[in-house]
């Protein structure tokens, strides 16, 4: 295999790894929040977590493009906290991973705290349980489905980013190139061979990704 | 000793306005129809309900006080609560179970043994299993277990029994009379079943639409008659008795109370022992004479006090003291009115049927 190509490899698991990690963190209190509150707020809030499950990955790049660029107020931020500018490196990819993958990784989590209900919690206040002790030994452990569905949503997801990576990343070798641009390059330059293998192992990974996910939803005891 | 409990709430189709000094030991049943504001009331108690104003004071400790800004979480109010459908937590064990709220108590609150409260509510074989494999009659005794060992200073139960078939429930009960005669703490019990009020209440409070319509100890709110809220076929009364004399032959037993005694089957009960004997008003009928030649065992003395409505308008109950005891009858107008029933009447009780319970 081509180096540039394990160089596309590595840095499109380093991408998806860190941003699902990253929104896992986010997502946890957006969707406990999304799931309990009675907020006038809740459905434009809802909305816009839900906006980049059906916005195109070019929109949203190129609304990115422009909010952290130079002339834009994320650019601006970011410039004046010493970060520089996202646009073309590696952060700034996570940035914009993390909210192309957003809706995939709350709605399973706030579909699972959901489920759960407010008798839980209850229970858990009466058997003396801070509420930030309750959704430690509680929660998470009752979301457990949730969390594992929300991680390999939001991992798969990731990986598989073409048009928002574009945008905001450009096709930078070992910097910014991931997988879905490295496949493009080839069939580009009529490197069949090349692509197929990528393809071919994008391909796999997505139906072992499915059949796990598939596994894990049965649950063990219940 | 007392619990002082004052709770208001507007909302549009539910208004609740208690204000009730309960006994601050023994069970206090809340006993009503679903909608009464029963569970409301345990839960704005356990202070689940933070929507509820007003004060609630557990034997000298202020959990709520809106009128000087007090609000103490539910989780540093020192109560335990059994939810009706147990709520025990599906993904641990029995034993992780009991211990999660054991656990969050301080170390020097632990002296209730653990052994004792599993060996009080018989589940010490249950430990290792998981809630999906115990029945509702085991659930409801874990989440009983797993309250008391939280070293609760007020038990709070919402109708333990009410998810339970009626052999579930005589599997319960025993457990519950136990915990009645061996804890310390006030139990608040709420409940809409007469058989399981008349069985384990010291004390009732009846409730209708967010208010309380009477309070007071169990024999004498069960012997009121004016109140609205109709028992039907389970209207009656309860009363504390001693058992003084057995007929083994015959296998009865008397249960002697202040103004008089009953015969009933017996059950096994020994000379001296407290019994609650419950009698209902359909099993109760008056004569002029005292009677002979009838198959009726139990007849009694007794004064009639007032007479009142009942469900149907044929029908009427008669309130009469036996004693200091008091008893329901239900006749119908016509025969109350041929016999010219009035207060003060000097009258003979005939009692059809007798239970001795707990």
């Amino acid at each position: 295999m081509l180096t540039a190509d394990l160089n596309a490899i590595v840095l499109t698991l380093q991408l998806a790894g860190l941003s699902t990690l990253l929104l896992l963190l986010l997502a946890t209190p957006l969707a406990w929040w999304l799931a309990r509150t009675h907020s006038p707020f809740k459905g434009v809030i809802g909305a816009t977590v839900t906006l980049p499950l059906i916005l195109p990955p070019t929109v949203l790049g190129f609304y990115l493009l422009v909010l952290l660029g130079p002339n834009g107020p994320g650019g601006w931020l970011t410039e004046s906290l010493g970060l520089g500018l996202l646009p073309f490196t590696f952060p700034g990819l996570v940035v914009a991973s993390m909210i192309y993958s957003l809706p995939f990784v709350v709605q399973p989590l706030q579909q699972a705290f959901a489920a759960i209900g407010p008798r839980p919690l209850e229970a858990a206040a009466t058997l003396r349980a801070t509420p930030l002790d309750a959704f430690f030994s509680v929660v998470v452990p009752l979301a457990r489905p949730g969390f594992v569905t929300a991680a390999i949503l939001g991992f798969a997801h990731t990986i598989g980013e073409f048009g928002v990576v574009l945008m905001i990343g450009g096709n930078i070798p070992g910097k910014t190139q991931v997988l879905s641009m490295a496949i493009y390059n080839h069939v580009e330059a009529m490197e069949y061979a090349n692509a197929h293998t990528l393809a071919g192992g994008m391909l796999a990974f997505s139906f072992l990704i499915l059949l796990l996910l598939n596994r894990m939803q049965r649950r063990p005891d219940a | 000793m007392s619990l002082d409990i004052r709770l208001r709430l507007d909302y549009p189709g539910f208004a609740l306005d208690l204000d009730l000094a309960l006994p601050g030991r023994g069970v206090t049943a809340l006993f009503g129809h679903s909608g009464s504001g029963k569970t409301t009331c345990l839960r704005a108690i356990a202070g689940l309900e933070p929507a509820v104003r007003g004060r609630v004071v557990i034997n000298g400790n202020c959990w709520q006080d809106d009128a000087q800004g007090i609000f103490t979480p539910t989780h540093r109010r020192p109560l335990g609560y059994v939810f009706q459908d147990a709520a025990l937590f599906p993904h641990l064990s029995v034993r992780d179970n009991l211990d999660y709220g054991r656990r969050r108590i301080a170390a020097g609150e632990r002296q209730i043994a653990a052994e004792t409260v599993i060996e009080l509510l018989g589940i010490g074989g249950l430990l290792d299993r998981r809630p999906a494999r115990l029945s509702g009659g085991e659930k409801s005794r874990v989440a009983m277990a797993r309250a008391l060992l939280t070293r609760p200073r007020l038990l709070l139960m919402d109708e333990p029994l009410a998810a339970l078939d009626h052999d579930r429930k005589q599997e319960i009960l025993p457990y519950l009379e136990r915990l009645h005669d061996e804890l310390e703490i006030p139990i608040l019990y709420v409940s809409h079943a007469p058989d399981e009020v008349a069985r384990l209440a010291d004390h009732l409070v009846v409730m209708d639409a967010g208010k309380a319509l009477a309070a007071g100890p169990l024999g004498e709110t069960l012997a009121r008659i004016d109140l609205p809220i109709r028992l039907g076929e389970d209207t009656g009364v309860v009363i504390d008795a001693v058992i003084d004399a057995r007929d083994e032959p015959w296998l009865l037993a008397r249960a002697a109370f202040p103004g008089g005694f009953l015969w009933a089957r017996d059950g096994g009960h020994a000379l001296g022992q407290h019994v609650r004997v419950r009698v209902l008003a359909r099993d109760v009928s008056i004569a002029h004479d005292a009677p002979t030649r009838t198959s009726i065992q139990n007849a009694l003395p007794a004064t009639v006090v007032a007479l009142g409505d009942d469900a149907h308008p044929a029908l009427t109950l008669v309130r009469l003291d036996v004693g200091q005891t008091p008893l329901i009858a239900r006749l119908t107008r016509r025969s109350a009115h041929q016999l010219g029933l009035c207060p003060g009447m000097n009258v003979w009780a005939q009692v059809k049927a007798v239970a001795l319970i707990g």
